[in-house]
């Protein structure tokens, strides 16, 4: 197809209209079609395993366990909507596994000690916000290589604080308000009888993903996440302020982490020190699975759910057929390998589209 | 030198600038006019890249001047030289690939309400910024076929004219282009010549780097030859010119201008 640029191109210095290539433009709309299959491919992951799952359980599609499976996939989902935008900026936050536990830590002791719904709340957020500073600055102002490093430091530094201030216990209790939260059901979504089925934490999750929505797309702020993740040196040269939107993006990343803290909390009645071990690893697989690229400007709030769900999904279906717990974590990693893989694939497609352009635009 | 009845957009009077033992640019001096495309020819090291990047506020001059419409932007910085209405397109474009034709044009500046709220808190007006981007391609009749599509999926043409458009969107009185079909096939590099002749024809003053000889006569109203930081002949780029233009790049003849 290459070869006939050069034709096309004595047809233009001639100042005639250049005939399209009817070959070009047939495989470019091929392509337009695999692109757009491609581009759903965390929806279909999602899609083919509730099928699946549907098909061998009968009690999946059950109110009950959707409710459940809901209720457990909230804290992953809130730590993906943090992750998705470090990742997006081409970073990384290690820290929101042990920034939960810390910040669920500080929130039952607080209540603990104050029986302040408000101030345990306030200071469960803020102690997850200061985090994600604290991760900002560190990597913007200390000039680290990279938020490997910072967030890496983080995972430790919090998870030690979080035992050390809870003594290596669970602090037991929590304000009634945010148990409601984090175990309640809503009553008035029908199905449930008088106890509900819907958890009130998914509720928790669509307001914050509404909120992440409406902050992506509608504010000059998330266009300039996406732009400082797309192109950091053009960001720059554009008069972006590339060091305080990176600061940001970890902070509202820590702020979530204490979302999360809260939920856990109400879930557990408790502020555990070790409530978030490894979630931080679910939050990332979760970003990754949707799609987003560790190349950075990538990835949708929509998208990072989706992980979210394929992850929560998988494990309440292996739960459901008795299988083997460890059999989760290996799936997870085959998810992660398939759902990257379709991406590669959309790539080389995007670059074949990318050439025909050339050949076939008019 | 060219007269022109109107003053120069540009004056660069007697640039200098040195990195270590090297003189980069050794008393560099030429004007550009509006709605004029100077090429600038000379070989790899011949001081080209330091020139553009002096005057568009990358680089600090060690003396001389550098004047827009008039306005000494010497010392100014880079920030300041495109608020200036110096607008440079590099070789590697600058451009955000995640984002669409929109989106690149007005990254950084992003048309938002209310102002009373911080920059970064500010409500983007999406509808107002593509009807502008549309209105632009237009004027500089650049057809994409799909303004919502990411500029990764666009073809290098394409993404040249988008950050072409993009240097010319906010009335700027100069561009600088960097090689602008290095990277592209025949086709797509006449399309982009055709932008540069429209730019012109907007009375947008133009220095344009080329290795390509026909490219810059094809263009170039005049072309200067930079040979070892200094300007060494500055001509007419046509057919006749064109053994003395390769002399001059090579250091086969001396200074001249014809």
């Amino acid at each position: 197809m290459a070869r006939q640029a050069p034709q096309t191109a004595l047809a233009v210095a001639g100042g005639s209209a250049p005939q399209e290539p009817p070959r070009a433009a047939a495989a470019a709309r091929g392509l337009t079609l695999a692109l757009a299959v491609l581009r759903a491919g965390p929806a279909a992951i999602l899609g083919l395993l509730v099928l699946v799952l549907g098909l061998v359980s009968d009690v999946f599609w059950s109110l009950e366990n959707i409710g459940n499976v809901l209720n457990q996939s909230a804290v992953i989902c809130v730590l993906a909507l943090g992750q998705l935008l470090v990742v997006v900026t081409r970073g990384i936050d290690l820290s929101v596994g042990s920034n939960l536990s810390l910040s669920a830590v500080v929130g039952a002791l607080v209540w603990q000690h104050q029986s302040s719904t408000v101030l345990a709340v306030a200071a469960a957020l803020a102690t997850g916000t200061a985090v994600g500073l604290v991760n900002g600055l560190l990597f913007v102002k200390g000039r680290l290589p990279h938020p490997f490093i910072p967030t890496l430091a983080m995972l430790t530094a919090a998870s030690g604080l979080a035992l050390y201030l809870s003594h290596s216990e669970t602090i037991q209790g929590a304000p009634p308000l945010v148990d409601e939260v984090g175990a309640g059901r809503i009553a008035a979504v029908p199905g449930g009888g008088d106890i509900g089925w819907f958890p009130t934490a998914t509720f928790v999750v669509v307001v914050v993903a509404a909120l992440l929505v409406l902050a992506t797309r509608g504010l000059v702020w998330g266009r300039w996440v996406y732009a400082v993740g797309g192109n950091p040196e053009a960001a720059v040269r554009n008069g972006i302020p590339v060091p305080s939107v990176l600061v940001s993006v970890y902070a509202v990343c820590g702020l979530l982490a204490g979302v999360a803290a809260l939920l856990t909390m109400g879930r557990a009645d408790a502020g555990s020190p070790t409530a978030g071990a490894l979630a931080e690893l679910d939050a990332i697989a979760a970003v990754i699975i949707g799609g987003a690229s560790f190349l950075g400007g990538r990835g949708t709030v929509l998208n990072a759910l989706t992980g979210a769900f394929v992850i929560a999904v998988m494990r309440n279906g292996l739960n459901l057929l008795g299988i083997d717990p460890n059999w989760q974590y290996m799936a997870t990693g085959v998810v992660i390998v398939v759902a990257v893989e379709l991406d590669v694939v959309r790539g080389h497609l995007e670059s074949r589209f990318r050439s025909l352009q050339a050949v076939s635009a008019p | 030198m060219t007269t022109t009845s109107a003053p120069p957009v540009l004056q660069v009077r007697d640039a200098a600038k040195r990195f270590g033992a090297v003189r980069a640019l050794d008393g560099v001096s030429f004007d550009v006019g509006r709605g004029e495309v100077v090429a600038l020819l000379g070989d790899n090291g011949a001081g080209k890249s330091t020139l553009i990047k002096a005057i568009s506020g990358v680089h600090r001059l060690d003396s001389g001047t550098v004047l827009l419409d008039g306005v000494d932007i010497t010392a100014a910085g880079a920030m300041a030289v495109r608020a200036h209405g110096v607008e440079t397109v590099y070789q590697d474009l600058a451009l955000f690939d995640n984002l669409d034709a929109a989106a690149n044009f007005f990254a950084g500046r992003e048309l938002a309400g209310p102002s009373r709220m911080p920059r970064a808190l500010r409500l983007m007006r999406h509808r107002q910024m593509t009807d502008r981007t549309r209105e632009l391609l237009d004027r500089l009749q650049v057809s994409l076929p799909d303004l919502d599509a990411p500029v990764a999926l666009m073809s290098g043409g394409q993404r040249q004219a988008v950050a072409v458009a993009r240097a010319v969107a906010f009335s700027s009185k100069l561009v600088i282009l960097d090689e602008p079909t290095a990277a592209l096939g025949l086709r797509e590099s006449a399309r982009v010549l055709d932008l540069v002749r429209r730019l012109k024809d907007d009375g947008v003053a133009v220095i344009l780097i080329s290795h390509s000889m026909d490219q810059v006569m094809a263009v170039a109203d005049r072309a200067i030859v930079l040979r070892r930081g200094r300007s060494v002949g500055e001509t007419v780029p046509t057919a006749e010119n064109h053994e003395r233009l390769v002399a001059w790049i090579v250091g086969a003849a001396g200074h001249q201008t014809i």
